[in-house]
């Protein structure tokens, strides 16, 4: 009965991420929506950790597998990059170095005592 | 007998999770980020699909019971997100500037680039959330016309490039502290580059998983006004 009481928290949120996403006239995801709802939720005391701990993380631990879905249907969309594949490549490989060096060097360079070890 | 397998409801969902398996086998023998599951379990069941000749979109279709579950998945990093930021409060504004320039710059420089190569608008949408966790980057993309498996695959191979190449970027970066190094795993290469930063210290794993869900938020607000 645990899990489901927990499934049905989740749900919820679920179901009030797609209300906002409905209702509000902005590009902004179900699941964001949801997220942001979930936390404010433990923010204000609505809702403990304890009362959706067990099944999120059981969610949380399977959404690699959710992603295997979507990647398969790269399949479809195969005639539309093979020409381009190279130069795909390209951007993943110098806008990820780009980003990491620029986050983690701005971090350091704000954080909090300066150099040094952490 | 392709056909006889795809008329059964579960067959589809059950191939994917036994492809998954297989993938994190091979992960747990080779512990190399480019075994990663998802791109194992996905090529797997391309070949299946290929060989039974059932086609993509039928087995997207069989599939809707786990993509149900996507929404409610994504909306429980929540939680961890919750536990995290009360212990991590101290080193907040640090890990919010470095995540936000990060993020910034991921699309400013995602956008110039392949503007530069000439690429399309759709693939250039396509690539955009590509440093993202694909629970939000896919949704995304496709809203904002991009193609989401396409995108998928970017986010994945983008966090497979940040796995392998962290330890060497922190190097020539010179990120010498546990919240530098979480930063940069997770703001560039989301949940497959956390799991680098937790084996370099369960510190920068925490930080990492912190940052990869605030870059996830501010990218998604960013994408809702800009495109």
């Amino acid at each position: 009965m645990k899990y489901i009481k927990q499934a049905g928290i989740i749900l919820g949120f679920s179901l009030a991420g797609e209300l906002c996403h409905a209702l509000i006239p902005l590009p902004v995801p179900a699941s964001i929506y949801g997220m942001v709802l979930l936390f404010l939720a433990f923010a204000c005391k609505l809702v403990k950790v304890e009362q959706v701990k067990q099944t999120g993380a059981f969610l949380v631990s399977i959404l690699p597998l959710l992603f295997v879905v979507p990647t398969v249907g790269i399949m479809a969309c195969w005639d539309m990059i093979r020409g381009d594949i190279l130069k795909i490549a390209l951007v993943i490989a110098v806008t990820t170095v780009l980003t990491f060096g620029v986050s983690g060097l701005l971090t350091k360079l704000f954080r909090k005592g300066g150099g040094g070890h952490g | 007998m392709g056909e006889l397998l795809a008329g059964c409801g579960y067959f589809c969902v059950v191939l994917t999770i036994g492809a998954f398996g297989l993938g994190r086998l091979c992960r747990r023998k080779w512990k190399l980020a480019i075994f990663d599951p998802i791109l194992i379990g996905a090529a797997l069941v391309m070949l299946a699909l290929w060989a039974l000749d059932i086609p993509v979109e039928r087995y997207q279709q069989a599939c809707q019971p786990l993509s149900y579950l996507m929404t409610p998945a994504t909306i429980c990093l929540a939680i961890a997100f919750y536990e995290r930021l009360r212990e991590l409060r101290r080193h907040l504004p640090a890990v919010l500037i470095g995540v936000l320039g990060g993020t910034l710059s991921s699309l400013l420089s995602v956008w110039l680039i392949c503007k530069g190569l000439g690429l399309s608008q759709t693939l250039t949408l396509s690539l955009l959330p590509k440093s993202i966790t694909s629970a939000i980057g896919v949704v995304l993309s496709e809203q904002a016309g991009g193609v989401g498996a396409l995108t998928t695959a970017v986010i994945i191979i983008t966090g497979v490039v940040g796995n392998l190449a962290g330890p060497l970027l922190c190097r020539a970066f010179r990120l010498d502290d546990p919240i530098s190094q979480g930063v940069a795993f997770g703001t560039a290469s989301h949940v497959i580059g956390t799991s680098k930063a937790m084996e370099l210290s369960p510190l920068a794993g925490a930080v990492s998983s912190l940052s990869l869900t605030l870059a996830g938020l501010i990218t998604s607000v960013l994408f809702s006004f800009l495109f």
